[in-house]
């Protein structure tokens, strides 16, 4: 009962709590879950304040039987269906092998992005060359669905010879310019602002291309958060601002980043950004609002924000077990399922796929990484000793090495 | 053709001339389009170049040099202001982890060829968060360069050098300089620009080249490492004490031109190190110790650190934290005693 005013209050201190812990099954409810198909499509020109029950709902395409339904569902070639779901389970496969070759200590760390696959996969196909997209590192999947050779990848993971970056970087942080593909930080957040600066920048050029900042619901709790919806909406910059929900910031639960009783999209609506809130792990859902989003910034129309709703399916990273704060089994009982079993689901009620194939193409993915993995641990592993020269380590600090380095190196040498 | 400028006007001609010469120069921060700076800076700029190329930004140092970086690393050129150096800290993860490590950690993919100006140091009864001179907060941070002008020639060329150069430039001005040089003695009337030699500066395009150190003054009896404001001060000194001071402006505070420091104090045999910010862990440590190692067997004395106390800076008592020419020409006189 709450107390009248002229009684006196004792303060309490509100500290967030999952629903769900160890041992316990987590009440789902909090999400703020919409049927297939049952949320409307704007124009692309809606004004950003007319997007605010898009914001507190949930756009959702494909039911639990694999129907596409609804004014979201949509126009997508069985070709790209079928790239879509080949860059889901790349992914997958490739994360699941990684993780593999980290128990065996051929790399000192990795992070997976399982159940998490179908938003870097579907948004980087409803971009178009020359995007660029600032990812954290859980994009894996926009990698894969642009193709960058395995190998490339895995020599970056075990930081040897062929290591692009030369051992510089912590393995996952890739940096593949040519696949548009920023450089990632260690630093939370900070590429969310610079998406939208090299927006501004194609704005202030004339050119056509536009950015795709990302970002975790816990890092929506860090400054540059809420400086890049200042300034995406001040410049109206050709950005996507992405919010990936998966309901954890490593132990926390996402209402320890400010989202008990409200969405991450509406924060977005509060800046004047357009924004929308997406069933993530809905393959057509979230090519769909991508596409939304990309043209509405393309037709110099401002910033969209979007919140994918998924769930973080694996642990944190290599370093990390989530069985001490979070309920074994979550996953399974987390409403939005698995975005490869939802799309394999449809493709196959589409006959564009099938079990069988499924199979065998998993096999043959399988195949394709182990095969990858071997031609990169050719070139040696950190394990091995088989890294980037100690010179190279004084390059690229400047563009030119300074005496102070010249004489560094000296040093390192005598 | 040289024209007499104030630091103000011979910064505005080296962003105006690098807006004409260079499409991927845009300039913008607090107040810096239609206003034209609170210091006046960037007046006129945005009026001639349009508002694609100098504009207004959000109170936000954080998204003013973030996005600078995606701009950068689209290819753009950006010379981003931070009104004040004391201002720059929300900036710090901006300026430190990623301007600084952009090229390092992408081997080169990407690089972060902008400038950050920041009106710095005291003098001006600036206070606390008017006054202060972070450059050891940058000098520390590998991957960027440090630059500091005393004079309108210098800050003209070294400013266009910034612009020009392909690393992250913080380039920081001292504002108690804007109008006129000064030399601490701030019971004396102001004297503008227009009476000193310094500020003949070209009209067109010229640089001066990043890590070159100036000789301000030679001299025979000891050597003074400084720059900005503290160059002017280090001068009155030598003067009023008679000692006969070669006064070395780093203007490029790091990386630094070792050279003509080592070569003045293995001449004179006595270093003096002169700057406004705080003395421990500042930059004067750095040479300090730079100093012992290069020229340990030529050292005739102890060297000498005349630095602001560690303290914040105070606003009543301006003139007792300032390192004054009395200050300044103690440990002139010091070091020659030793």
């Amino acid at each position: 009962m709450r107390s009248k005013p002229d009684q006196t209050t004792t303060l309490t201190l509100h500290v967030p709590e999952p629903t769900g812990r160890p041992g316990q099954e987590t009440d789902f409810s909090y999400l703020y879950l919409a049927k297939a198909g049952t949320v409307r499509r704007p124009e692309i020109d809606v004004a950003p304040a007319d997007t605010a029950d898009l914001s507190t709902t949930l756009i959702r395409v494909l039911d639990d039987d694999g129907n596409a339904l609804g004014p979201w569902a949509p126009k997508i070639s069985d070709e790209l269906l079928r790239r879509g779901m080949l860059a889901m389970l790349k992914t997958r496969v490739f994360d699941t092998r990684m993780v593999i070759a980290q128990r065996q200590k051929k790399m000192s760390f990795y992070m997976q992005s399982l159940g998490e696959e179908a938003i870097g996969s579907a948004h980087a196909l409803a971009l178009q060359e020359g995007d660029m997209c600032f990812p954290t590192y859980r994009q894996q999947s926009i990698l894969m669905a642009r193709n960058v050779p395995m190998v490339e990848l895995i020599c970056q993971l075990l930081s040897n010879e062929r290591d692009p970056l030369k051992g510089r970087q912590l393995p996952v942080l890739y940096s593949v310019r040519k696949a548009g593909f920023f450089t990632i930080s260690g630093n939370l957040a900070t590429q969310f602002v610079q998406a939208v600066g090299w927006a501004m920048a194609s704005a202030i050029k004339g050119d056509s291309k536009i950015a795709s900042g990302w970002i975790g619901d816990g890092s929506t709790a860090e400054s540059d958060f809420n400086t890049a919806l200042t300034f995406a909406h001040v410049y109206r910059a050709p950005v996507v601002l992405n919010v990936v929900n998966n309901q954890w910031a490593i132990s926390t639960f996402q209402s320890f980043a400010g989202g008990e009783s409200t969405t991450f999209a509406a924060r977005g609506v509060g800046s004047g950004i357009a924004s929308l809130r997406v069933d993530g792990n809905d393959f057509l859902a979230v090519y769909a609002a991508s596409q939304w989003a990309a043209e509405r910034a393309r037709s110099n129309l401002g910033p969209t924000l979007i919140e994918w709703v998924t769930y973080r399916a694996g642990p944190h990273s290599t370093s990390d077990d989530p069985s001490r704060y979070r309920p074994a089994d979550d996953w399974a009982h987390y409403p939005l399922g698995d975005p490869i079993a939802r799309i394999k689901r449809h493709l196959i009620k589409l006959g564009i796929w099938s079990e069988q194939e499924h199979e065998q193409t998993q096999k043959q993915l399988e195949a394709e990484v182990i095969a990858a993995q071997k031609e990169a641990e050719r070139y040696g592993t950190l394990a091995n000793g088989h890294i980037p020269s100690d010179a190279s380590m004084f390059e690229d600090v400047y563009k030119e090495m300074p005496p102070h380095l010249r004489e560094q190196l000296r040093q390192l040498q005598s | 053709m040289a024209t007499s400028m104030t630091m103000i006007q011979a910064l505005r001609s080296a962003m105006d001339i690098m807006l004409e010469r260079d499409n991927n120069v845009v300039i913008y921060g607090q107040d810096v389009g239609y206003f034209g700076g609170v210091f006046r800076c960037t007046e006129g700029l945005q009026a001639k170049y349009g508002k694609s190329r100098v504009f207004d930004a959000p109170i936000s140092e954080g998204g003013i040099v973030g996005t600078a970086v995606g701009m950068a690393a689209y290819g753009l050129r950006p010379v981003v202001e931070i009104q004040f150096a004391d201002y720059f800290y929300p900036a710090s993860d901006q300026i430190v982890s990623e301007a600084a490590r952009l090229r390092y950690r992408s081997a080169g993919e990407f690089t972060a060829s902008m400038t950050i100006r920041m009106p710095c140091g005291g003098g001006i009864y600036g206070g606390q968060t008017h006054s202060q001179s972070p450059e050891a907060l940058f000098t520390h941070v590998c991957g960027l360069r440090t630059v500091m002008p005393s004079n309108p020639y210098d800050a003209k060329g070294l400013l266009i050098a910034a612009i020009e150069n392909d690393d992250p430039v913080i380039f920081l001005e001292p504002k108690r300089l804007y109008n006129g040089p000064f030399d601490g003695h701030h019971d004396r009337p102001v004297v503008p620009w227009s009476t000193h030699r310094m500020s003949q500066v070209p009209e067109g395009y010229y640089t001066v080249p990043l890590e070159s150190a100036s000789v301000f003054r030679s001299g025979a009896d000891l050597t003074v490492i400084t720059y900005g404001t503290m160059v002017f001060v280090s001068e009155a000194a030598a003067h009023e004490t008679g000692i006969d001071a070669e006064i070395i402006d780093l203007r490029s505070i790091w990386p630094l031109d070792l050279e003509t420091i080592v070569n003045s104090v293995k001449k004179t045999g006595r270093c003096v190190v002169v700057h406004e910010a705080t003395r421990t862990s500042g930059f004067g440590a750095e040479l300090a110790s730079l100093v012992q190692e290069h020229c340990f067997y030529h050292l005739e004395a102890p060297i000498e650190r005349v630095t602001g106390w560690d303290t914040p800076y105070p606003h009543a008592q301006e003139w007792a934290y300032f390192p004054g020419p009395d200050r300044v020409g103690a440990a002139f006189r010091r070091a020659m005693e030793a």
